[in-house]
């Protein structure tokens, strides 16, 4: 069994726990002790059942945190461990819990670091990690997160679209540690489809699965950000896109279309064509009408003028983010991007610089800082090749 | 969750409403200020927003490649620097409202006579490394 079987195992756990009659927090608390105690001792000495392992010794865990909370407690909860025998080891807990640590009344921050942990099985530490965070300040972030939940009552738990933002927000948040978060965010929203038949699921499924299709060709060698149009194509993940098409198409077909299925037709698009000048754009702008219907943001709006400037040429494209307000994230970058396409490679390179000085990532001010000086390069050899 | 820099300035920001120098306090008012900063940074681990904090220096130099086979020039300290950090704080919060927010309750530190500070922080966000899903 290894790291990620065991993880897997996680939220089952704790259901079996809470059913037991613990509550949330404490459960949730025994059970990540079992989960160290099993990272720290499995690899020598597996267990036969490593899912009755982990339930026993969460389980003394959870008895002894409480003896030590008070004694008097302990008296009260006399339980006889050896006469429960849990409910049988069922898939609903699994899913009340994707509910309940994505909880609207959670801050988005502390509903990813409660998921990871009680859903993802992950430890303190590795969240800690992938966030850039001290682990204290992490530990306290899910401390919290549980007393914000504990009042929830168990038969109403939440909203799967808070479900699904707070899978999406994991699968975005890239950063340090050895724990990859969009593999995490990929295997969690694959659990969940496999609990919920709601096509959105299955969208946001297919989503994470075309996007991580590209992986390998998002950056180069150097680790330097390659858009889109420029990638190998030759190195995208054809299972992964084959998988994420066929998921697509099955939620399609329930024609009950949502946001996540309109993103996630958008990336099969990008994923069907061959070339970046095979882009099937005209179907493109489509959906982003489609996804405009459903869920009208301002972002949505700028991606759409950006895939509308290839569709219609990029004066349309112009035209179309003049309505936008300017202050929106990107709103310059796209503007560089179509001002370039129109072929005006002098202020493209300004544009760009600017759009540099406004980017929220390492990555993308890198990229729009080399697309300045490519430009500037470009639109000064056209200087000098007109005055010869 | 979006990081933050707060930047503390020995000199270089504008004045503070409450603008007395730090020797001329009174040794209660000194206690009082580092508690309240103390505090503050307790506060922040307990909500799960603080990432680290520390304190400088001011004596600090300019350093800078000396050339090949020459050791590094150093110059200072900057008796001249018009602009000098005094510490930083970052945190980890849900929204830029909450950094703001932040940064004013940290500035609001007791001074001269018990009255709070107000001096001016600087507030910066940290680039991060995330991809987007936009394409």
């Amino acid at each position: 069994m290894n790291e990620t079987q065991l993880r897997n195992l996680v939220p089952a756990v704790i259901g079996v726990l809470v059913r037991r009659g613990a509550d949330f927090a404490s459960a949730e608390d025994a059970v990540q002790e079992a989960l160290l105690k099993a990272l720290e001792s499995w690899p020598g000495d597996p267990p036969r059942d490593p899912m009755g392992w982990l339930v026993t010794v969460a389980w003394r865990k959870f008895l002894d945190a409480r003896r030590a909370e008070s004694s008097r407690t302990a008296r009260e909860f006399a339980v006889d461990s050896a006469a429960v025998t849990g409910p049988a080891y069922g898939m609903d807990d699994s899913l009340w819990l994707y509910f309940l640590c994505a909880h609207p009344s959670l801050s988005p921050g502390s509903a990813v670091a409660l998921t990871l942990r009680a859903v993802g099985g992950l430890t303190t530490r590795q969240i800690a990690r992938a966030h850039l965070v001290p682990e204290a300040t992490m530990a306290q972030r899910i401390s919290r997160a549980k007393r914000t939940v504990a009042d929830v009552p168990l038969d109403r738990p939440g909203s799967l679209e808070t479900v699904l933002r707070v899978l999406y927000l994991v699968f975005n948040e890239g950063y340090g540690g050895d724990i990859e978060l969009a593999v995490e965010a990929i295997r969690l929203t694959r659990q969940l489809a496999s609990l919920s038949d709601d096509p959105e699921v299955a969208g946001l499924l297919a989503l994470m699965l075309l996007h991580h299709s590209r992986r390998a060709s998002r950056t180069d060698v150097s680790g330097r950000l390659v858009p889109l149009a420029e990638q190998d194509r030759t190195r995208w993940d054809t299972a992964l896109i084959a998988e994420g098409v066929g998921v697509l198409r099955a939620a399609l077909e329930r024609d009950r279309l949502g946001q996540y299925q309109a993103q996630a037709a958008i990336a099969a698009l990008h994923a069907d064509a061959a070339s970046a000048a095979e882009t099937d754009w005209v179907q493109i702008v489509e959906w982003y009408d489609e996804l405009l219907a459903i869920a009208d943001s301002p972002v949505v709006r700028l991606n759409r003028a950006v895939a509308l400037g290839e569709a219609e040429g990029p004066l349309v494209g112009l035209a179309e983010l003049d309505r936008l307000d300017a202050r929106l994230p990107r709103h310059t970058a796209a503007r560089a991007h179509l001002v370039e396409a129109a072929g005006d490679l002098a202020s493209a390179a300004r544009w760009y610089a600017e759009a540099a000085d406004l980017a929220t990532s390492v990555p993308e001010r890198d990229h729009l800082i080399r697309q300045a000086a490519r430009l500037r390069q470009e639109s000064a050899g056209r200087a000098t090749r007109k005055q010869e | 969750m979006a990081k933050y820099l707060m930047l503390k300035h020995y000199r270089g920001a504008p004045a503070a409403p409450n603008d007395v120098p730090m020797d001329q306090w009174t040794p209660d008012e000194l206690a009082a200020h580092l508690k309240y900063m103390d505090d503050f940074a307790e506060r922040l681990e307990q909500s799960g927003e603080f990432v680290s904090g520390q304190a400088l220096s001011p004596q600090g130099v300019w350093v800078r490649a000396g050339g090949e086979g020459e050791p590094p020039v150093v110059d200072g300290p900057f008796a001249e620097t018009k602009d000098l950090i005094a510490g930083w704080m970052i945190i980890d919060v849900d929204s830029y409202d909450r950094a703001v927010e932040l940064a004013g309750e940290l500035s609001d530190a007791p001074g001269a006579g018990g009255k709070p500070i107000r001096e001016w922080l600087e507030l910066r966000p940290f680039l991060d490394d995330s991809a987007d899903l936009t394409e």
